[in-house]
C-alpha cells in the first residue's frame, strides 16, 4: 500500500521492543516492590522509541558497494537534529522543574494538565500529517491526495486530541480552583452535544472523498468546542472519572495516529493507555453506582438532596481534641479514614504523627480507602505515602470493611459522602447503592470536619453526624490533628 | 504493512491493557495515572518525524512545537511517577526522620 517510504525491520523491531517495554512498565505497578523497575523500563522504551525515530529520520546513506570499491557515507541532518534536540531539552527543562516542585496534593491538576498536552500535540501532529504527508508516507502517489484509510486515521486522531486538551483544560481550572467545581448547565446541552458529535463524525466521513483544508479545520474546532461542552457541566465529585476518561482519550489520540503513522510503538501505548483509562473509569463508576453515562452526561451534585434542610436543629455531640486523644488512646484498634478534605487542609504529615503516637501506645492503626475518595485513582494512597505511612497498614473498601464492628474508634478525617450509611438504606438518596465504609458500626466515630453546614459534593446530609455514638470535631483537620497529637504527648 | 495487520496488533495490544490494568494495585492508581500520562507521548515519533522532514515549514514548525510539549509529558511524567514510587515504603523499615 505505502510503496514510498520502505520500512526498515530493524527500526520496525525497536519500536516492538519500546511497545513490549511499555506493557512492562504497566506490569510493574501490580506492586509497590517492582514498580521502580517498571517505571525505568518504561523510560528505556521511550529512548529506544525517540532515538529509532531520530536514526531512521535524520541520518540516511548512499553507500554503495560497487566491486571492490566502497563509496558514498552516513549523512546527518544536522540542523534538524539541533532544533530537535533544543526543543527536547527545552521540554525536558519545564517537565522536570514541575514533577519536582509540584505538591502531592495538586497531583490530579499536573496529571489533567499533561493530559492536555498530549491532546494538543496529537493536534499538532495531525495538523503536520495534513500539510506534509510526503513525510509521513501517507500520500498517494497516483492522485497527489493523502491515501482514503488515512484520512479516516487522521480525522479520528485530531478529534480525539483536540477533545481531550480542550477537556483537560477545563478539568484542569475545575481542579485547581481557577473555576468553580459546582457543574455548570447549559440548557438543552444533551441536544448540543449530540448534534456536535454527530456533525464530527460525518464530516470525518466526509473527509474521506475530499479531502480540503475547510473540512480538516472544521473537525478540528467542532472537537475543540465539544472538549469544552463535554466538562464544563460535570461536577468537582465526578472528577476522579474525568480525569480517568481524560487519560483514556489521551490513549485513543496516540492509537489513532499510530495508525496513521503505521508504528507498532505508538499503537500498543495508545491500546494499553485507552485500557487503562477506561478501566479506572470503570472502576470509579462502580465506586460510585453511577453509569458512565450519567456521570458524562453531567450535573451531579447541582440540587442540594431533600434532606440537607432539616439537619441544623438535630441535636449532636462536640468533642475535644483531649476527647479524641483519650479515645482512641483507650483503644485496641483505630481505623483512618481520610476522603478529600484531609487533602486540602494537608494534614497527612500530622495525622501520620498522630498514627505513630497510637502506636507506640500499643494501638492497632489502619487506614481505610474508598476508591473514590480525592480527585483521581489512588489520591489519598499518594498523600499517605508521602507521609510515610506504611502502604500495608493502608486498604481498600472492601478488605476493611468486615472489620470496622470489631473497631473502637473510626477516625473519619474530611470525608462524608463514602461514609453515608443512607447509601445503603435510603432509596430516595442520590448516593443510594453506592458502595460505603461501614464507620457507624464501629464503637466509637470521632467525625473531623469543617463545620455542621456543608454537605459533601452530593449534597446530602450523613446520619453518622447524628449517632449517639458519634463525636463531632469542628475545625480545621490538620489543627485539630495536631491538638489531639499535643493531647497525646 | 496493512491495514488488518495493524488493526490486529491494536486488538491485542487493548487485551494486554486489558489484564495487565486489571493487575495494577489500586493504591498505585495515581502513578498508573502518571507513567501512562508519560507514555502516551509516544506521539513524539510522529512529532520528531514532522520536525526532520523537508518539504513543509509549516509542518516542520508545528512538529518541533509538538516535540516541545510531548518532551514535557515525557519528562515531566517518567519523573513525578519516580517521585511518586520512591515514597511507598513498607512497614518496619525505619521511615527517614
Amino acid at each position: 500500500m505505502h510503496e514510498a517510504v520502505a520500512v526498515n525491520p530493524w527500526a520496525a523491531l525497536a519500536y516492538l521492543v519500546a511497545g513490549v517495554c511499555f506493557i512492562l512498565a504497566l506490569r510493574g505497578l501490580s506492586s509497590p516492590a517492582s514498580s521502580r523497575r517498571g517505571n525505568r523500563l518504561g523510560m528505556a522504551g521511550m529512548a529506544l522509541a525517540v532515538g529509532t525515530t531520530l536514526v531512521t529520520h535524520l541520518f540516511s546513506s548512499n553507500i554503495v558497494v560497487d566491486a571492490r570499491q566502497v563509496t558514498g557515507g552516513l549523512q546527518v541532518n544536522a540542523g534538524a537534529l539541533g532544533e530537535i534536540f533544543v526543543a527536547i531539552l527545552i521540554g525536558a527543562v519545564i517537565g522536570i522543574t514541575t514533577a519536582q516542585r509540584i505538591k502531592m496534593t495538586d497531583m490530579p491538576q499536573l496529571v489533567a494538565a499533561f493530559h492536555s498536552l498530549v491532546g494538543l500535540a496529537a493536534v499538532l501532529v495531525a495538523v503536520a500529517a495534513f500539510a506534509n504527508p510526503g513525510a509521513f508516507g501517507i500520500l498517494d502517489a497516483a492522485t497527489g491526495h493523502i491515501e482514503p484509510v488515512s484520512r479516516i486515521e487522521m480525522g479520528l486522531g485530531i478529534a480525539i486530541g483536540a477533545i481531550t486538551f480542550s477537556g483537560s483544560v477545563i478539568a484542569f481550572l475545575k481542579l485547581n480552583g481557577n473555576m468553580s467545581g459546582k457543574p455548570i448547565l447549559l440548557p438543552a446541552r444533551h441536544v448540543i452535544n449530540l448534534g456536535i458529535l454527530a456533525a464530527i463524525l460525518l464530516l470525518i466521513a466526509y473527509f474521506v472523498t475530499d479531502d480540503a483544508t475547510a473540512v480538516f479545520a472544521a473537525i478540528t474546532v467542532l472537537s475543540f468546542v465539544i472538549g469544552f461542552l463535554l466538562i464544563v457541566p460535570i461536577g468537582g465529585a465526578d472528577m476522579p472519572v474525568v480525569v480517568s476518561m481524560l487519560n483514556s482519550y489521551s490513549g485513543w489520540a496516540a492509537a489513532a495516529m499510530g495508525f496513521t503513522l503505521h508504528n507498532t510503538a505508538m499503537i500498543i501505548t495508545g491500546a494499553l493507555v485507552g485500557s487503562s483509562g477506561a478501566i479506572l473509569s470503570y472502576i470509579m463508576c462502580k465506586a460510585m453506582n453511577r453509569s458512565f453515562i450519567s456521570v458524562i452526561a453531567g450535573g451531579f451534585g447541582a440540587v442540594a438532596g431533600p434532606s440537607g434542610g432539616e439537619s441544623i436543629d438535630r441535636p449532636w455531640k462536640r468533642g475535644s481534641a483531649e476527647d479524641a486523644a483519650f479515645l482512641m488512646g483507650q483503644a485496641e484498634q483505630v481505623i483512618i479514614v481520610p476522603g478529600y478534605g484531609m487533602a486540602v487542609a494537608q494534614a497527612q504529615h500530622a495525622l501520620r504523627e498522630m498514627g505513630d503516637l497510637l502506636k507506640k501506645q500499643g494501638v492497632r492503626v489502619k487506614y481505610a480507602i474508598h476508591p473514590v475518595a480525592g480527585r483521581m485513582p489512588g489520591h489519598m494512597n499518594v498523600l499517605l505515602a508521602e507521609a510515610n505511612v506504611p502502604y500495608d497498614d493502608v486498604f481498600e473498601l472492601e478488605d476493611i470493611n468486615g472489620e470496622f464492628a470489631q473497631t473502637d474508634v473510626a477516625f473519619v478525617i474530611g470525608a462524608n459522602d463514602v461514609t453515608n450509611p443512607a447509601a445503603k438504606t435510603d432509596k430516595t438518596s442520590p448516593i443510594y447503592g453506592m458502595p460505603v465504609l461501614d464507620v457507624e458500626k464501629a464503637k466509637t466515630v470521632l467525625f473531623i470536619k469543617r463545620s455542621m453546614g456543608g454537605v459533601g459534593y452530593a449534597g446530602v446530609d450523613n446520619e453518622v453526624f447524628y449517632m449517639d455514638n458519634t463525636m463531632m470535631l469542628l475545625a480545621d483537620a490538620k489543627k485539630t490533628v495536631e491538638e489531639i497529637v499535643k493531647a497525646m504527648g | 504493512m496493512d491495514f488488518i495487520a495493524i488493526l490486529s496488533i491494536f486488538v491485542l495490544a487493548c487485551c494486554v491493557g486489558y489484564y495487565v490494568v486489571w493487575s495494577v494495585t489500586p493504591a498505585l492508581h495515581t502513578p498508573l495515572m502518571a507513567v501512562t500520562n508519560a507514555i502516551s507521548s509516544v506521539i513524539v515519533v510522529g512529532a520528531l518525524i514532522a520536525g526532520a522532514a523537508e518539504g513543509s515549514a509549516t509542518a516542520k514548525w508545528l512538529g518541533l512545537g509538538a516535540v516541545v510539549l510531548a518532551s514535557v509529558n515525557i519528562f515531566g511524567g517518567f519523573a513525578v511517577t519516580e517521585r511518586m514510587l520512591a515514597m511507598y515504603k513498607k512497614k518496619d523499615r525505619p521511615a527517614a526522620k
